[in-house]
């Protein structure tokens, strides 16, 4: 075969000169060699086949443009559009790693969606409105204790504070307030929960 | 005879790009053209 005989350098010159052939074999003659290295970093055929792909644009847009700087050294230069082609891939994927589900494995086994379906909610819901009347129906001084503990997130410490009574009255107030709470389901025979 | 379970290697020195990749390139390279005007280069693909 002729093209065997003919180097890189001069191959890539016709190129630029407008002989589309010359690049057809610029690629037979290297495919294996970029296509393997690409291989051999990301054991991946598509995307192996997607870099090699994006490789040789990089290399046909430089050619066309005439900024390809001929020292002899073609391979060289490929393989290293090649490699940062590679780091640009896993900086990618290590950002957004993507998992493809197999037969071995799926995603849903270590990634499950904790959010509550629309059912749930309207459960969840219901149930704190029905809390929220029940709790009217406790005591002042014990629903002012709760309210401040359950939903104002306060410390025994500034509840005792801000109502003027000790620690230990402000918990005792909290206990009574939940065993009447207890006491008030319970009379009423009511279910809170699903 | 018992089957032998060998690891894969990663490495063959057969592999190849797939041939539509090859042809998307070389039509690629036929329907690129760069013009330069002034400092400004402009990728123009042909249909």
């Amino acid at each position: 075969m002729a093209d065997l005989h003919i180097p890189d350098s001069l191959l890539v010159k016709n190129y630029v000169d407008g002989n589309e052939n010359a690049l057809s074999t610029l690629i037979k003659r290297h495919e294996s060699k970029i296509y393997g290295f690409i291989y051999s970093k990301i054991a991946d055929r598509d995307i192996s086949n997607d870099i090699f792909q994006d490789t040789f644009i990089k290399v046909i847009k430089t050619l066309k443009n005439n900024s390809y700087n001929e020292e002899g050294k073609f391979l060289p230069w490929v393989m290293r559009i090649s490699h940062n082609l590679i780091v640009d891939h896993f900086r990618k994927t290590k950002k957004m790693p993507m998992y493809r589900e197999t037969e071995e494995f799926s995603i849903f086994s270590i990634m499950s969606d904790d959010s509550l379906t629309i059912e749930s909610k309207m459960i969840c819901d219901q149930v704190e409105v029905d809390l929220k009347k029940l709790i009217q129906e406790l005591p002042d001084d014990q629903k002012e204790v709760l309210i401040m503990r359950m939903y104002q997130d306060m410390s025994f410490k500034e509840i005792s504070e801000i109502t003027g009574v000790s620690i230990n009255t402000a918990l005792g107030r909290m206990r009574y307030a939940l065993m009447n709470l207890r006491k008030i389901i319970d009379k009423h025979q009511i279910i809170l929960t699903n | 005879m018992a089957k032998i379970y060998s690891k894969r290697t990663l490495v063959n020195k057969n592999l190849k790009p797939k041939k539509e990749v090859i042809s998307f390139l070389l039509n690629y390279s036929q329907a690129l053209n760069v013009v330069k005007i002034d400092d400004k280069s402009f990728e123009i693909i042909a249909n």
